[in-house]
């Protein structure tokens, strides 16, 4: 229980610091919100009127100040600059298309690297094994939004078994629209992974309990289970630490298949000088990294007691 | 035989180890070819970049055009060999300051330790659960698209890698006896940390330097493709693909040839990354 508040608690200085860096980065972009919303014929005059009604017009530490009141006393991030929508529910009704596209892809990854590695570290030094281990080569070499291209083009163009943009409507539909993009975050995230659980594999693959194991005539899919266990926790904190990678891979992904996540939010929010906005979608993303984090913590510290009690 | 072998210089020793691993060789070959042609892509491209014949636009492969044509009609061998100068110009120049700054961060705070230490690790910490693209696209807006942007956008995040791999190995190199030896011997904390720490980190950041250049590469590429890049009519692989997205369909050479031209450069660093990894005897 202890371990679990420590980790709570050495959270709260990275979600500040990111949105301490978000708020001060927007503000130093050029290109004054008050004048991109009233268009290119506003005068100074009523472009001033806006502004301070917008409250641009207050000293950088109040403005900060107001906005981490709003955040932490009434739950309220702001209003959209352009569309005077509350921030949290524009950024809510994008949301849930993004968390699912992460959820999608970390399963694929997981499909992706657990035979992989597997197959490599059962036929060390192997023709497959040199197979596998060129994979993370090309993998890491390849651009997210290419990759999503070139899976249109197979099976969307091609073989015509799945969409190849936007989100369809109907039964089963939505998911099937993100089965594309989903693959082709995982294959973005998958090259280093394999990397590290087939490194790990084959280390566990020659220790002790293994042998005896295989001794005790233990069917070999039982004896890769419990080498499985042991050898992903460094996977999995590799993972964790690739998340706010993944989450922005998501985002340029979403731009390649027309999805209205967050990422289009987000595009489309910095073209208008929307701060507001982005510093929702900032501190969303911020507290999603850390929540997954955190969440794979919890899954090394279940899958190695040791962790628990150090 | 060994003790011809303890006559070797180390250099040449080194030499004779990196010729043996298949990787370095494959790596460097690449690299090679690729930069090359960059270098040389005024001189040697069939055509001119920039050159258009609306009369010929997305003409297949042939033997005129090897890549065949793009929208303008302009040769797309040419301008992908043109775009090679540009984004690996661009991410070679992203890569240097971040490389130097981010291994004076990590020889520093992994050597004094303390609260200098404890700050980094910190904001370390930070920059690792942020979104990196979400930085980046901010930043390239505050500096305007193009290359500007890039430059600033990396000597922003690009250190913190560096930082957190040299920190911990220093960390762990500190601990070792020679560096109190050498301290006790009445050495300056200028001289151990840049005079011995150094070039026993250094192979590390140069293994380190090649992820980046790739990453750095890619992102470029993904920026261009985002039209936050290098601007038209600079050629640029991003922008060559993103162009050519519209006639996926229909002419799929025209975004997939650029593609390929990303992802060899790509397997040409990340190749010779390993080997140099193998060959230091790294992992």
């Amino acid at each position: 229980m202890r371990w679990v508040g420590r980790s709570l608690l050495s959270v709260v200085p990275v979600v500040v610091g990111v949105v301490l860096c978000v708020f001060f980065l927007l503000r130093i972009v050029p290109g004054d919100p008050a004048a991109m919303i009233l268009g290119e014929r506003a005068t100074t005059a009523s472009i001033e009127a806006l502004r301070h009604r917008l409250g641009l017009d207050l000293p950088l530490a109040q403005q900060l100040s107001d906005w981490l009141v709003g955040v932490f006393t009434r739950g309220d991030v702001g209003t959209s600059l352009v569309t005077s929508q509350p921030v949290l529910g524009l950024v809510g009704s994008r949301a849930g298309l993004t968390a699912l596209l992460v959820l999608l892809s970390v399963v694929f990854t997981v499909l992706i690297v657990v035979p992989l590695a597997l197959l490599a570290a059962t036929h060390k030094d192997g023709v497959l094994d040199h197979l596998v281990r060129i994979v993370p080569t090309v993998g890491m070499a390849m651009p997210a939004f290419w990759v999503g291209l070139i899976l249109i083009l197979l099976f969307g163009v091609q073989l015509r078994w799945l969409p190849v943009g936007g989100v369809g409507t109907g039964p089963g539909e939505p998911l099937r629209s993100l089965v594309l993009p989903a693959l082709t975050v995982a294959l973005g995230m998958a090259p280093p992974l394999v990397r590290a659980l087939r490194e790990q594999l084959v280390e566990v693959l020659d220790a002790d309990f293994v042998v005896t194991l295989r001794a005790a005539r233990l069917p070999s899919w039982r004896v890769q289970a419990h080498v499985l266990r042991n050898a992903a926790v460094p996977t999995v904190s590799l993972l964790g630490l690739n998340i706010a990678y993944l989450i922005g891979g998501t985002l340029v992904v979403e731009k390649v298949f027309a999805l209205n996540g967050l990422g289009a939010l987000l595009f489309s929010s910095i073209s208008s000088r929307d701060f507001p906005v982005v510093q929702g979608i900032a501190l969303v993303l911020a507290l999603a990294v850390v929540g997954v984090s955190l969440l794979t913590d919890g899954l090394v510290a279940l899958l190695d007691p040791r962790v628990r009690t150090a | 035989m060994s003790t011809t072998t303890a006559a070797v210089r180390p250099s040449v020793r080194w030499l004779r180890r990196a010729r043996r691993t298949p990787a370095l060789v494959a790596g460097t070959a690449i690299l090679v070819v690729v930069g090359v042609v960059a270098v040389l892509a005024p001189v040697i491209a069939p055509y001119d970049p920039a050159s258009q014949d609306l009369g010929n636009g997305l003409a297949p492969p042939s033997a005129a055009h090897w890549f065949g044509t793009d929208q303008l009609g302009r040769d797309i061998l040419s301008r992908v060999m043109a775009a090679a100068a540009t984004d690996l110009r661009i991410a070679v120049l992203a890569a240097l300051v971040p490389l130097v700054v981010g291994v004076t961060i990590g020889l520093v705070s992994g050597y004094v330790g303390g609260w200098g230490d404890w700050l980094i690790g910190r904001v370390v910490d930070t920059f690792v659960a942020f979104p990196f693209y979400v930085l980046v696209i901010t930043v390239v807006f505050a500096a305007g698209a193009g290359e500007r942007g890039i430059y600033l956008a990396y000597a922003l995040v690009g250190w913190i890698t560096y930082a957190r791999v040299i920190r911990a190995r220093t960390r762990t190199l500190c601990r070792e006896g020679w560096v109190q030896a050498a301290r006790g011997g009445g050495l300056s904390h200028g001289r151990v940390l840049f005079g011995h720490l150094l070039p026993n980190v250094a192979p590390l950041a140069v293994v380190l330097l090649m992820t980046e250049i790739l990453l750095i590469m890619v992102a470029v590429v993904t920026l261009g493709y985002l039209g936050l890049g290098v601007q038209p009519p600079t050629p640029d692989w991003g922008t060559m693909i993103s162009d050519g997205q519209l006639f996926l369909t229909t002419r799929w050479w025209v975004p997939t040839l650029p593609g390929l031209a990303v992802v060899l450069t790509g397997v040409g660093l990340s190749l010779t990354g390993d080997g140099l990894a193998d060959v230091w005897r790294l992992r």
